[in-house]
């Protein structure tokens, strides 16, 4: 079953296009990531389909209801972790949780016990009392994805939701989705710059410049790049180089202090280049493509080059503001 | 869904949070006694002691304090309803806003409950308020301490959607201090507030009578000079005439500040 639909939407941010004209649909219990650089145009995506942006053409159908006319039904369809944090900080954790079920007419005999429930997934019931200002960033976090789904919403948004959290709590909001999608049969839309995250969707759309470039599994994805990476450290890598072109006809780069080789079947390949060259190897190491390298076959480009840290920037924005104006 | 359900929950919460958040920001209730009281001890005595009230109407006794106290209480009421829409530019640059925005329920509920909000907030700070009646020389009758709250929650619901139409369509606090002050201001000064409409000039006079809130000093004046029969002859309207006028005013800014959050890009 199709839960979102969308048909060629562009937007216009006067004569800027940020969106130029992309179409995809996502399956019920499907978890689809949009992967893409700094504005790639993801979060304008998910603004449309959230019904917090107009889209200046095209079509979306959420759960049945189109987008940019039935926006009351489409928001009680959703659940939405925005990019940047969406608590009030004056408020506790319970109180920001108890808000957002009145605002989503979540009946009273529920709300208790959902409350809880969601404040146990993740692992904040002990702290339900206190004034989310007195959070870490991934405390502020867990608490925005409990909020996002106490009313139980068909399709979950999460925008970047993992972006400056530590691993181990990146890992934990994982297995949360992953056990929502399991057992409710929640479908998740979520955008990412980071490869490995991008790696747990069941399809992925990687989107550059307000273009979609490639949608599909990444297992599929990363056969596009074919066969395996690999890095190796010689002696003298520039002579080796020529070596390897000469004698296998392959193209090598040169990065940092190794080189770098796409083969065809990279545990064949290790064992006949080290016997090829003897002594002139010291350090050899075999991957499969990562999407990072899909990215960079499909736009010539690398995601990694153009990140900034955003929480970074964020919180610059917030000490500025505060020194600024309070 | 149920929609009118959905709609009372709504104004229900808003209204919630906006007290909670008072409750826990104390350093505004201080500033919300303290402004006022600065106000009647400072410039009212000043002004009190400096000149003599000129032109009164016949058979009218009334001390400069007590003339200028229903208008301390009308002022404060005027700032606090105000500025606080600056809550709102808050929200939007903590991102909070947008859970809001985001919600199933229409805009204009949210307006509402933070109306309703405010209007509670003016009434705490009204109550408090009544504490400077002595020091105004005023003897507080039953029907003064409790004709003030909701003609004070009048005004603040009005005023408050007043602010809240402004910095719902506002982008920086800046832009929206300096719309706020360039009505608060007049709007205080040509109230009938400290200084009383018909020893005004001419077109003075006329400014006032189009200024909402000297209605709603007058209403006050009404009711808190229910004790002072020599003081009651101050008064303009019947108190009906201004909660009418108050009602009226307060009908247009609702709707203004029902389509603030309206606008989507
Ligand atoms: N309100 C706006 N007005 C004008 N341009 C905008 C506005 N919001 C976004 N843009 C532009 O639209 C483009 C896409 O922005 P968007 O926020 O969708 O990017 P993104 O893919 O989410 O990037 P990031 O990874 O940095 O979050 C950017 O070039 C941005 O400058
Ligand atoms: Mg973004």
């Amino acid at each position: 079953m199709t839960i979102l639909h969308v048909e060629d939407i562009v937007k216009k941010y006067g004569d800027f296009q940020a969106v130029k004209g992309i179409s995809f649909a996502v399956e019920k219990g499907e978890i689809f990531g949009f992967l893409g650089p700094n504005g790639a145009g993801k979060s304008t995506t998910i603004k449309i389909l959230c019904t917090l942006l107009s889209l200046t053409s095209g079509k979306a159908v959420l759960n049945g209801f189109d987008v940019s006319k039935e926006t009351l039904k489409v928001r009680q369809s959703i659940g939405l972790v925005f990019q940047d944090y969406s608590l009030d900080d004056r408020l506790t954790a319970e109180e920001n949780l108890y808000f957002h079920g009145m605002l989503y007419n979540v009946p009273r005999e529920l709300l208790r016990e959902r409350m809880e429930q969601v404040l146990k997934m993740v692992d904040l019931i002990e702290r339900k009392d206190d004034q989310v200002r007195k959070f870490s960033g991934g405390m502020k976090r867990r608490l925005e994805i409990a909020r996002g789904l106490l009313h139980h919403p068909k399709v979950l948004f999460l925008d970047e939701p993992t972006i400056g959290l530590d691993p181990q709590t990146r890992r934990a909001i994982w297995n949360h989705v992953i056990n929502l999608r399991d057992e409710f049969g929640l479908t998740v839309f979520m955008t990412t710059h980071y490869m490995e995250e991008a790696e747990h969707c069941d399809r992925i759309a990687i989107i550059d410049h307000g273009e979609i470039v490639a949608l599909d599994s990444p297992v599929s994805l990363k056969a596009q790049v074919g066969g395996d990476i690999i890095t190796v450290k010689t002696n003298q890598n520039e002579e080796i180089a020529k070596l390897i072109q000469e004698r296998y006809n392959l193209e090598s780069k040169l990065e940092g202090e190794f080189l770098r080789l796409e083969v065809q079947d990279g545990s064949s390949f290790v064992p006949q280049i080290v016997a090829d060259f003897p002594g002139a190897i010291l350090s050899i190491h075999v991957h499969e493509p990562t999407l990072d390298d899909v990215f960079l076959k499909l736009t010539g480009r690398a995601i990694r080059d153009e990140l900034i840290s955003e929480a970074d920037r964020a919180k610059q924005k917030v000490r500025s503001f505060r020194k600024g104006k309070r | 869904m149920n929609l009118f359900e959905s709609i009372m929950k709504t104004i229900y919460v808003i209204w919630y949070r906006e007290l909670i958040r008072f409750r826990r920001e104390k350093s505004q209730w201080a500033g919300m006694v303290m402004q006022p009281t600065l106000y009647l001890v400072f410039v009212g005595t000043g002004i009190a002691s400096a000149m003599a009230f000129r032109g009164l109407p016949d058979g009218v006794e009334i001390d400069y304090l007590t003339f200028v106290y229903p208008g301390i209480i009308g002022m404060s009421v005027l700032f606090t309803s105000m500025f606080s829409g600056i809550s709102i530019i808050w929200d939007r640059e903590f991102g909070f806003l947008k859970e809001i925005l985001v919600a199933p329920v229409p805009r204009w509920a949210i307006s509402v409950g933070k109306a309703l909000g405010i209007a509670t907030i003016v009434s705490f700070q009204a109550i408090v308020l009544l504490a400077l009646s002595p020091l105004a020389g005023v003897p507080l009758t039953w029907k003064a301490a409790l004709g003030i709250l909701p003609i004070c929650a009048l005004i603040g619901f009005s005023i408050g959607c007043l602010g809240i139409a402004i910095a719902g369509r506002m982008e920086s606090l800046h832009g929206f201090q300096l719309i706020s002050n360039f009505l608060t201001m007049p709007m205080f000064f040509l109230s009938g507030a400290i200084f009383p409409l018909h020893t005004a000039p001419d077109w003075l006079q006329w400014l006032m009578k189009i200024n909402p809130l000297t209605y709603g000093v007058d209403a006050l004046r009404n009711v808190i000079y229910d004790g002072i029969p020599t003081a009651l002859l101050m008064v303009q309207h019947s108190l009906a005439y201004n909660v009418t006028v108050l009602t009226l005013f307060g009908v247009v800014t609702a709707t203004a500040a029902a389509t603030a959050f309206n606008k989507t890009e």
